[in-house]
């Protein structure tokens, strides 16, 4: 019955989901969400539509003619009462029933896998570092903005934050969680298809709360596999001069303060990884698409992008611009 | 014996007609001129100024939401700043709840409920002028600081840790908690003088079973506001006790958590909701019994409901914090307590519903307002609902669906009652009616347009859009929808505009409106409109329900009451049987400088700890001006 419904009534919604769409789930607890959330819609639709029409026929019925306010009939009063105690109870029944639905729901939702892949996110302003860890540290790595996740097997995400409060959201996989100062949260998800979804933080965070989003890549497990490989190794240092002359620049030019490239002497820890950046599929936490075009406009004047961000212009020529910048693209 | 027989005050049983209502006005009439206004212990004159000034912050906060909507009806525009709209939609949330949603109602409550139980003034005349005054400066001082670019910006809510001076190093959210302490300082006064106004003031007669609903959901706000208040004014303090004095309730690395802080607000932030909806479902009611020419159906299941939800609404905080990641079954129990609040609510609406269905409609605007309120107000009960259960709610939590959700239980279960109330209390408090034909339009436009407004917002809410972001990029498919909803917004717009129109024009040219334009029921449309300062020549029996209905000739009156000085007549709880005069006291400019002692001592104390030192003197004078033992009658006698 559950299921039978849940298609007809998708149908007029499905036509509006997005790339980040509750309505276009793709993993197991979005798919049991938007089920849940169905039976509530029905539910919902069927009393609104029976309010009003009961509304409009009691408008529009004949009436007796206009007399005392104080002249009532004592039938309608005693019957009047026992319907609206009977609707009160009924009421009461539904609710009930939907909560029961609800709980099911949210078991299903919150069911825990002790064999998941596990990944450590911590929310930054504005910006999201992804942890891979492992029980060897040499298959423990880091990056940023975007996760790879095999599909059709769970996933575990256990979130902290650096500052404020974030909210971890893939609408297209599972529902939110917070990431909250000085306390650990987890949320399990897997997913169904391979594909991109997107996700983004939900919980305002301060000034570029807007722009603080992440891509989640579904992959193939052999797919997910050689990334994970691939993305453990430290970075190539370039062979050709103007990489050799990009990576030296780096390093005077202070990026190195501030951000990582595993297997250089650049290591900070305040911005996210670059390691493998030039593999990733957007900049700025999914501000802007990964081109040669934005990574110049961004290394440029970070600020111009996305106004009180934590990264600030350095002033570069634009040769040296072009070397950081080819430098940055080898980074894959 | 003589001279006490000659010095024995004079009653209003020795006079009558037309020397009895001169001598009373002038003993309750506020003194004339700038300062006399100054003085004004007149709940009539309090709820007025207080209407108005609720409904100038309204006008801003409106203008806000505008802002905000032009900011988004397309993608990546550039017609605000992150920074400005931050600010903008804080100063938006804030606004709205803090100094016009909860205000505006308890404006009506200060200028009805006495009117309503058959008194002459509000309990503590005083602490009701300071209330106000107190209220207009907590909303001056926002907005003047929003004007200097120091308005807060980390939202309505405030949450810690971006909201702590290590995340926020500005003045911004200083201002924000130091706002909350006067508008909070303001409703707790208010809640107290509803509550000692019901219990003890009530004319003679008028049993618990006889009062006007409205009055009862006044009485049951009232207390809402007493209890959940206390608790928003200790997670204001500690946060600026954690911004100025180092002070660590919030801070995780020190043993605090910001959680506290949630809980806290919540705890405060959600029988707010229903310190917002309860008014206007007793609005709703005295609209309802009036154009549908009959009494509410079910009268007792109504104070039952109203009362239910009130208890309820201390029970279910917990769903505005569903993903924080609490143990499970606990937020299972508050999706089952949070939903059950449908039923108090439901039973509200059939028993309104029952009302129209055997009454004799007469469609003027408020009966407009009211079946516009149950079409919205039941949509937006159903989607809350939804963003009651664990599951649904980790998706649409904090996206636009509740906003959506949000705006269509407090505009279609608030503002709607409300702009109704407008038009049917217009007459009692000005003395002239609203235009008929301008309503209608009213009306339509502020229906058509709120649906057009908000609806799409669930559906922008379910693909994926998340609130309190300042713009969205062309590929994320929500540009359609939102520039709809913008659209929408300029209609709702101009149904205020509208109504603007009307109040100015009515208010010079409108028809007059006499005692009981609309033939209602209860007692404050026993006197004239507007009601003279006294309120009522003789303080009138209560016999039944719907006092005026059944003895519209002849009210019976009481008579004894002093025509030498201020007197109200206190009567008992439960029975409201006459039990002692008392003196009510007279106009003070004293309620004003304490206001202002307070002021600056709050507002002081953001930038100093120590003008919580030197700013208690000058309250303290006050306050003794205040308290000054004046010689009554009673003592010389």
């Amino acid at each position: 019955m559950r299921t039978a419904l849940v298609p007809f009534a998708t149908l007029p919604l499905a036509a509006c989901a997005g790339r980040q769409s509750v309505l276009d789930p793709q993993g197991l607890q979005s798919d049991q969400i938007l089920r849940t959330f169905f039976i509530f819609l029905i539910v919902a639709a069927v009393v609104w539509i029976a309010v009003v029409i009961v509304l409009c026929v009691g408008m529009l019925r004949r009436k007796r003619a206009a007399g005392q306010p104080l002249a009532l009939h004592q039938s309608f009063e005693r019957t009047s009462g026992r319907v609206v105690f009977v609707l009160g109870v009924a009421t009461l029944v539904i609710v009930l029933g939907l909560s029961i639905v609800s709980y099911a729901g949210q078991r299903t939702v919150f069911a825990k896998d002790e064999n998941a892949l596990t990944l450590k996110i911590i929310g930054h302003q504005w910006w999201w570092e992804v942890r891979y860890e492992d029980d060897s540290p040499n298959k423990s790595f880091v990056t940023a903005n975007e996760i790879r996740i095999p599909i059709g097997q769970p996933v575990k995400v256990e979130l902290e934050s650096a500052d404020v409060i974030h909210s971890f959201w893939i609408p297209s996989l599972t529902g939110k969680m917070d990431l909250i100062t000085g306390q650990k949260n987890e949320l399990q998800f897997t997913a169904k298809t391979p594909g991109v979804y997107r996700g983004q933080c939900a919980e305002f965070c301060g000034l570029q709360h807007a722009h603080m989003a992440f891509a989640v890549l579904a992959l193939p497990p052999d797919e997910y596999v050689r990334w994970r490989d691939k993305e453990n190794e430290s970075a190539k240092s370039p062979t050709e001069p103007l990489g050799k002359q990009g990576e030296q620049l780096f390093r005077a030019r202070g990026c190195a303060l501030c951000h990582t490239v595993r297997g250089t002497l650049a290591g900070g820890q305040l911005g996210p990884d670059l390691t493998h950046v030039a593999s990733r599929t957007t900049i700025a936490a999914g501000t802007l698409p990964m081109t040669t075009a934005t990574l110049g406009a961004w290394i440029a004047d970070p600020q111009h992008i996305k106004p009180g961000n934590t990264m600030p212009k350095m002033p570069l020529q634009s040769d040296e611009l072009i070397a950081i910048i080819h430098y940055l693209e080898q980074l894959k | 014996m003589t001279q006490i027989a000659e010095r024995r005050e004079l009653r209003d049983d020795g006079l009558s007609g037309l020397q009895l209502s001169t001598r009373l006005k002038n003993i309750w009439r506020t003194p004339s001129g700038f300062f006399g206004a100054l003085m004004s212990v007149d709940h009539k004159v309090v709820g007025r100024r207080y209407i108005v000034t609720a409904f100038v912050f309204l006008l801003l906060g409106g203008i806000l939401a505008i802002v905000m909507r032009v900011q988004l009806a397309g993608p990546e525009k550039t017609f605000l700043s992150a920074d400005k709209y931050n600010q903008i939609f804080t100063m938006h949330g804030s606004t709205m709840m803090f100094l016009f949603a909860v205000p505006v109602m308890e404006a009506f409550a200060v200028y009805l409920v006495p009117l309503m139980v058959g008194t002459r003034n509000i309990a503590f005349p005083r602490l009701n002028a300071f209330s106000y005054w107190i209220f207009l400066f907590g909303g001056c001082f926002l907005w003047i600081s929003f004007a200097l670019n120091v308005g807060p910006d980390v939202g309505w809510f405030a949450y810690v840790p971006l909201s702590s001076l290590q995340y926020t190093p500005t003045k911004r959210p200083d201002v924000w908690a130091q706002m909350i302490t006067f508008t909070e300082v303001a409703a707790l006064a208010v809640a107290v003088e509803i509550i000692v106004t019901v219990f003890k003031q009530r004319a003679p007669g008028m049993t618990l079973d006889r009062i006007p609903l409205f009055v009862w959901a006044m009485l049951v706000t009232a207390f809402l506001v007493m209890f959940a208040m206390p608790s928003i004014m200790v997670a204001s303090t500690s946060l600026i006790l954690d911004r100025l004095v180092n002070t660590r309730f919030y801070d995780s690395s020190s043993g605090g958590h910001p959680l506290l802080w949630q809980h806290l607000f919540w705890f405060f932030g959600h029988p707010e909701v229903y310190i917002i909806f309860i008014p206007g479902t007793g609005m709703v009611s005295a609209i309802l019994a009036t154009f549908a020419r009959r009494p509410v159906v079910g009268y007792p299941i109504v104070i039952l409901s109203l009362i239910a939800t009130g208890f309820l609404s201390f029970g279910l905080w917990v769903h505005h914090m569903f993903v924080t990641g609490l143990p499970q079954l606990g937020a299972g129990l508050f999706t089952a307590s949070s939903m059950l609040i449908a039923v108090p609510s439901g039973l509200q609406i059939f028993c309104w519903l029952a009302t129209l269905w055997d009454g004799r409609p007469v469609y003027r605007t408020p009966l407009l307002f009211v079946i516009g309120f149950i079409v919205i107000f039941v949509l937006g009960g159903l989607s809350g609902v939804m963003v009651a259960s664990v599951p649904i709610d980790t998706q649409v939590h904090d996206t636009y669906f509740v906003v959506a959700h949000f705006h269509y239980v407090l505009i279609g279960g608030a503002v709607f009652p409300l702009i109704g109330a407008v038009y049917y209390w217009f007459p009692k408090i000005t003395g002239r009616m609203l235009s008929e034909s301008l309503g209608r339009w009213n009306f339509w436009l502020a229906f058509i347009g709120f649906n057009v407004a908000f609806f799409p917002m669930h559906i922008l809410g379910l693909i994926g859009m998340p609130r309190r972001v300042y713009t969205y990029t062309a590929d994320m498919d929500w540009a359609h929808l939102n520039l709809l909803s913008s659209g929408g917004s300029v209609i709702f717009a101009l149904s205020f505009a509208l109504l603007l129109v009307n109040v100015i024009h009515s208010l010079r040219s409108g028809a007059l409106a006499g005692d009981n334009p609309w033939d209602a029921s209860t007692l404050e449309w026993a006197t004239p409109s507007p009601p003279p300062p006294q309120n009522f020549d003789r303080i009138p029996i209560v016999k039944h329900r719907d006092p005026l209905w059944f003895d519209n000739e002849s009210l019976p009156v009481v008579a004894g009451l002093s025509v030498e000085r201020r007197e109200v007549l206190l009567t008992s709880l439960a029975e409201a049987e006459p039990q002692i005069r008392e003196a009510s006291p007279a106009p003070s400019i004293w309620p004003l400088l304490t206001a202002i002692a307070t002021a600056i001592f709050f507002i002081g104390s953001i930038f100093t700890p120590w003008a919580v030192l030197w700013g208690t003197p000058p309250m303290a004078i006050a306050l003794i001006g205040w308290f000054w033992p004046a010689k009554t009658r009673e003592d010389e006698e």
